[in-house]
């Protein structure tokens, strides 16, 4: 009840709709980090889980840079990039990039290798080249799987993207921190609810990029 | 370089001591998720219309900020280890259920029936067979679980120092030290990567049965896949020969 309460507080706030500082602008700030993080980590994950998956070999290799990826901290990432780089946007980049290049590549190279080999080899019987086969063939099969691990990336990008706020930067992250050391728990609340707002909204999204993207042949319950 | 392990005095304790108190940190939350996520698993498994709302719910509690978990903890239980162990633990047993699940699920169904045939009871059947055979399942969420809540709990050092090695990161701010920093991102990454190589040992002590070179990827729904042998075949024999087609 004492959570509710302080939800129903900030957001009845009307100052807290206005400018700089206002959810508004928070919100387009926090989307912008995290649209930008995941279209890196897509563009440095995809292609190598796609390649690798398709050709079935550096599994291996693989599980070892996504352990490796996961492993890294992201907050003291974060801080270290901080102290070495000083304030911009690279600092806040290279930990939620480094957080979520692991599951998209790691869940693409699955997606590719789980794929049925018969459908494949129907495809090189029919002539297909391998970049058909990979395209036309493999990618739309594998495409549930692949949107999955791109999913848990977003979401897990969402939720840290809170952090850039202790680096000075913007986004939602700045009523968690802003209202942890003003003593503000309202702001804090009002924070974390945004943000989990923007991941179950985020979760829809890939609903329905899923539902537009994927055949209907492959979508079958499971 | 012989500053690294020169610890500030302020955080009153040894490096060592930073490392066995970031593992404890770390590790309970993941063993409280892990005894809580067993039963609430086997529900899933027991009454499947309880896994959809059960997913919705941890999908929910996984987006919320580390961060905001603990400002919000501390109304409660104050800037203590506790505070940052309780979000830890929710994570783990995010990470864990659907793991657990697909890891039961995935135990074949002749299986099942030929443990009933030998006499085991729910209890027997479940502890012998069906955990056993899961273990891998599990064992890759617990991997997952585990290096992440590694390097959660560095956020700890924002509510009070409670974030072990993290806690370096404040000091090498404050005192312009930036090997502080990087010892802690690499003494975190070092014990997140021996806690996983630890687990991947136990996974291969706990399953000889299972051939030395599985794959080593992560968890997911493409790990566990029935093989479709046998009922496979037998279903095609009775739909014809187009199903004998199919089931190769």
């Amino acid at each position: 009840m004492n959570v509710l309460h302080f939800v129903n507080a900030f957001f009845s706030d009307g100052s807290h709709w206005h400018g700089y500082d206002g959810i508004p602008a928070r919100l387009a700030e926090h989307i912008r980090y995290s649209l930008l993080a995941l279209g890196l980590a897509a563009v440095v994950g995809l292609p190598v889980g796609l390649l690798t998956g398709h050709y079935g070999r550096g599994g291996n290799a693989l599980a070892l840079i996504a352990t490796a990826g996961r492993a890294l901290p992201s907050f003291g990432l974060l801080v270290l990039m901080f102290i070495l780089l000083g304030f911009g946007m690279v600092p806040v980049m290279v930990p939620l990039v480094v957080l979520a290049v692991p599951p998209i590549l790691v869940t693409t190279y699955e997606a590719m290798r789980s794929v049925d080999p018969s459908p494949v080899d129907a495809a090189r019987g029919m002539g297909m080249g391998e970049s058909r086969v990979l395209f036309q063939v493999e990618l739309p099969v594998a495409l549930p799987l692949i949107l999955s691990g791109l999913r848990s990336a977003a979401i897990q990008i969402i939720s840290t993207a809170t952090i850039a706020a202790y680096v000075s930067l913007g986004g939602l992250g700045r009523y968690i921190v802003d209202g942890l050391y003003q003593l503000d728990y309202e702001k804090v609340v009002g924070g974390a609810t945004l943000v989990a707002v923007l991941a179950l909204v985020t979760l829809g999204v890939f609903w329905a990029a899923g539902r537009f993207a994927v055949s209907p042949g492959v979508r079958r319950g499971g | 370089m012989n500053r690294f392990f020169d610890i500030p005095s302020d955080l009153q304790h040894s490096w060592l001591g930073l490392v066995g108190l970031h593992l404890r940190e770390a590790l309970l939350p993941v063993l409280a998720g892990l005894v809580a996520a067993l039963p609430i698993a086997q529900l899933c498994v027991r009454f499947r219309w309880l896994y959809a709302p059960v997913l919705g719910v941890t999908t929910v509690l996984y987006a919320i900020p580390s961060l905001a978990f603990f400002v919000v903890l501390i109304d409660y239980t104050g800037q203590t280890e506790l505070t940052v162990m309780i979000p830890l633990a929710v994570y783990s047993l995010v990470v864990l259920v659907p793991a657990i699940v697909d890891g039961v699920r995935s135990v074949p169904q002749e299986t099942l029936a030929a443990a009933t045939a030998m006499g085991l009871g729910p209890v027997r059947r479940y502890l012998q067979v069906q955990l056993p055979i899961a273990v891998p399942a599990i064992i890759a969420g617990l991997r997952v679980a585990t290096v992440s809540s590694i390097s959660l709990v560095s956020v700890g050092m924002l509510i009070g120092n409670q974030g072990a090695l993290g806690n370096l990161l404040q000091d090498a701010n404050s005192y312009h030290r930036p090997e502080l920093a990087v010892n802690s991102v690499v003494t975190t990454a070092a014990l997140a990567i021996l806690a996983d190589a630890a687990l991947v040992g136990v996974r291969i002590l706990l399953t000889p049965w299972m051939p030395r070179a599985a794959r080593r990827g992560g968890p997911g729904p493409a790990e566990e896949r029935p093989e479709p042998s046998v009922p496979a075949l037998e279903g095609a024999l009775e739909d014809g020969p187009q199903a004998l087609e199919d089931a190769r």
